[in-house]
């Protein structure tokens, strides 16, 4: 195609991008360097229904002229990137210059609030995601393997976990593992443990929240491996068979490989997917025991009066660059790939 | 033909009437637009503001559980998208902070004589807001059980947690419950708590934290003492979340909000039994003090500053319509009502409890929110066990002190 060709065609998607996916990240960088101004606070008395006391209140005329002069906030450069809510730089160097052993350098990391998101975060998305691959594809397959008349509703079924909207998909599993809910008090029949619950432990919050992110996104995988089923090539598939090979050396050896790049696909799109895991942290109030980049990001903006800025958009530029990282390997077998054909 | 027109002519003199009916208010014209929380109490309120709609005044609402999140960019603009905003203790200090919202005093000396000296929340000399509502966590208690067990009725921690022996050894298994669910829950349980205790938050006249002492280790303290008592699904616990299980007879002795205890005890209670049975106190007191560990909070409204002044004059007056003793004798039970004249109601009885017995206000400070969330964040590995009590007031302060430096409060 020509260059002028592809540039017509391409042009309103750029524009696109631009306009909503650099620009609005260029600006979060920018507000990810700045604080707000060193509020200028008065000392004055405050009476209400229960009387009155001395308090501190913001001087409101003076901080508009702060703004007035500049906009932004104070500039802080990286200082927000490596406070201790962050990167927290001082703190680990702190910690390697005090603790004995790796154990406790190891606890006392986890316990910095980034890094306790982070490795959260990481797990969710190096557990749930090969497990999704995995159980699509043997979904795909027995599907596949399943009468046509029956196709139809098995493949619809097999879809509602997707279809539910996340945030109600996870709700909907909260209540049913409640105590007093159907899996709960069913597990606790089974084990014959009457104070077991999926809530109260960390370990089995986390669990609980891999098996829902599988049971979310298993579908997906499925429907991509399913339709890659049907294009499988017949006559590779016939003489293998001709050649005896039994029904595990057929995906072995003829499925596996031919549907290896939507394998890459899939990883692909769940790997950034499940780095931004959220609604279920909500869903299953679980922030007790789990919490997740996005999250952090969520309560900076969300949980006090007045949204913390800086800080949440410092996390959100460590979160692309995180998942820039995560997507570089395959990346670059992609690109190889590509290379390789041309 | 004519049978139609008469019909007609007869309805549009019946709606000119009803408007007639409702414009008695005073305004002669304006906008009243309304922000505000989404519960019985300012329905209440916004309904009886609405009564003051006229061909020349007009008054809408936008009544969400969004309100806090939106109220700064609707009043930061010019006009403000709303004139009156309703807030309570917490969430009128960002608009103050940001200077949206205007001093009432002239509106007040012109019409407010109905308003008590105590409705008017002064911040350095000027009414920046009327109040018309108080509400405050308390406890719930099921009188029959206690009666029963020959317990009395809680008035200190200690009290509570021999109680809750005694319960379990009558079958009660968790016969506590309190919203624990980290985040804003756990957090507002601590500041409960620790008001409770006399000492006060923050180092006077700054916004260095001061909670790294004996009171608040005795808080942390309570407060594990408290899960022990609890389901172990505490972590998961919020107002709302306590309601079934409260009706399930599993609980006997809850931490609760005031605006929850009319729906406890309401006639159409899926457990009625349980309902009528449910009586309130104030919160019990912690170590050797008296004050009930609860914050009292108020609610109230506030007039926007970006608004013609004609919109705030009538935003003012339909409000007084809103929180008039009128208002009030038709909804005596949504709240404890700070309007002149107010009689307590049964659901009651535990707000006031705690007002007779010295509560202590929730701090109207400009970095108490930024306190609030560093204590959500960092209480419940303690309260889980794996973390102790003084690495856990480390990281509230560590948290604190960060957000406190990026917001510009702390050098």
């Amino acid at each position: 195609m020509p260059h002028k060709t592809f540039l017509s065609f391409i042009w309103p998607s750029l524009v696109a991008m631009l306009l909503f996916i650099a620009l609005p990240i260029v600006s979060v960088g920018f507000q990810s360097l700045y604080v707000e101004h060193e509020q200028v606070l008065v000392v004055g008395e405050t009476c209400g229904p229960f009387g009155c006391t001395e308090e501190v209140s913001v001087d409101a005329a003076a901080m508009a002229a702060l703004r007035a002069e500049q906009p932004a906030g104070q500039f802080n450069g990286l200082g927000t990137y490596t406070n201790a809510s962050h990167l927290a730089t001082d703190e680990i160097a702190e910690i390697f210059a005090t603790s004995e052993n790796f154990s406790e350098i190891r606890n006392r990391i986890m316990n910095l609030p980034f890094y306790k998101a982070l490795i959260f975060t990481l797990s969710y998305t190096f557990i749930v995601t090969p497990l999704v691959i995995i159980l699509g594809f043997i979904i795909a397959v027995a599907v596949n393997a399943v009468p046509a008349m029956l196709k139809g509703p098995v493949i619809f079924f097999s879809l509602i976990p997707m279809l539910v909207t996340p945030l109600v998909g996870s709700l909907v599993l909260f209540w049913m593992i409640d105590s007093r809910g159907i899996i709960g008090a069913a597990l606790q029949s089974i084990f014959g443990d009457p104070s077991l619950s999926l809530k109260a432990s960390p370990t089995l919050t986390w669990i609980t929240l891999f098996v829902y992110g599988v049971w979310h996104s298993a579908p997906f995988a499925f429907v991509v491996f399913y339709a890659g089923l049907q294009t499988v090539p017949r006559d590779t598939m016939e003489s293998a068979m001709v050649d005896g090979a039994n029904r595990w050396e057929r995906i072995r050896f003829v499925t596996i490989p031919y549907l290896m790049p939507l394998a890459t696909f899939i990883a692909l799109m769940q790997l950034m997917d499940n780095f931004r895991v959220f609604e279920p942290i909500i869903g299953f109030s679980a922030a007790a025991s789990a919490t997740s980049l996005s999250y952090l990001i969520y309560n900076d903006l969300r949980a006090a009066e007045s949204p913390l800025f800086g800080s949440a958009a410092a996390t959100s530029m460590l979160t692309i660059i995180g998942v820039i990282i995560l997507l570089l390997p395959v990346l670059r077998q992609n690109w190889r790939e590509f290379n390789r054909k041309t | 033909m004519t049978s139609n027109l008469k019909f007609a002519s007869a309805a549009s003199a019946l709606l000119l009437a009803s408007t007639a009916a409702h414009a008695d208010c005073g305004i002669e014209s304006g906008s009243v637009r309304i922000l505000s929380n989404d519960f019985a109490a300012l329905h209440a309120v916004a309904d009886w503001a609405s009564k003051c709609a006229s061909d020349t005044v007009e008054v809408t609402r936008n009544q969400t559980e969004e309100h806090k999140n939106i109220q700064v960019p609707a009043l930061s603009i010019d006009p403000a998208t709303y004139t009156v905003a309703v807030v309570a203790t917490n969430s009128i200090v960002p608009l103050m902070n940001d200077d949206l919202i205007r001093p009432l005093d002239e509106l007040v000396a012109e019409h407010g004589q109905q308003l008590q000296d105590s409705q008017l929340i002064r911040v350095d000399g000027k009414i920046m807001a009327i109040a018309f509502m108080a509400n405050s966590q308390h406890l719930f208690y099921r009188e029959d059980v206690l009666a029963e067990n020959g317990i009395d009725v809680p008035s200190t921690y200690e009290e509570m947690f021999a109680a809750a022996e005694q319960l379990r050894a009558a079958g009660y298994e968790t016969p506590i419950s309190s919203s624990y669910m980290p985040g804003w829950n756990l957090a507002a349980e601590f500041v409960n708590t620790y008001l409770g205790t006399g000492n006060d938050f923050f180092v006077p006249g700054t916004a260095e934290l001061a909670i790294n002492n004996e009171d608040g280790m005795a808080v942390l303290e309570t407060m594990k003492r408290m899960t022990e008592y609890m389901s172990n699904d505490w972590t998961t616990f919020d107002a709302n979340a306590q309601t079934p299980i409260w009706e399930a007879d599993e609980v006997v002795l809850a931490v609760n909000w005031g605006s929850r205890a009319s729906a406890y005890i309401a006639d159409d209670s899926p457990a009625p039994e349980i309902a009528a049975a449910t009586a309130f106190a104030a919160s019990p007191a912690i170590g050797d003090g008296t004050t009930p560990t609860a914050a009292l909070w108020w609610d109230g409204f506030t007039i926007a500053k970006n608004i013609s002044d004609e919109d705030a004059e009538a935003s003012f007056i339909a409000m007084m319509n809103g929180i008039s003793p009128e208002m009030m004798a038709e909804n005596q039970d949504l709240a404890v009502w700070l309007i002149d004249g107010y009689e307590p109601t049964r659901a009651a009885t535990g707000v006031i409890d705690g007002l007779t017995k010295g509560a202590r206000p929730y701090p109207m400070l400009p970095y108490m929110g930024l306190l609030h969330t560093a204590l959500g964040d960092n209480l419940s590995e303690y309260l889980q066990g794996s973390e102790s009590a003084e690495q856990a007031m480390a990281d509230i302060e560590a948290a604190y002190t960060t957000a406190a430096t990026e917001a510009g409060f702390i050098r």
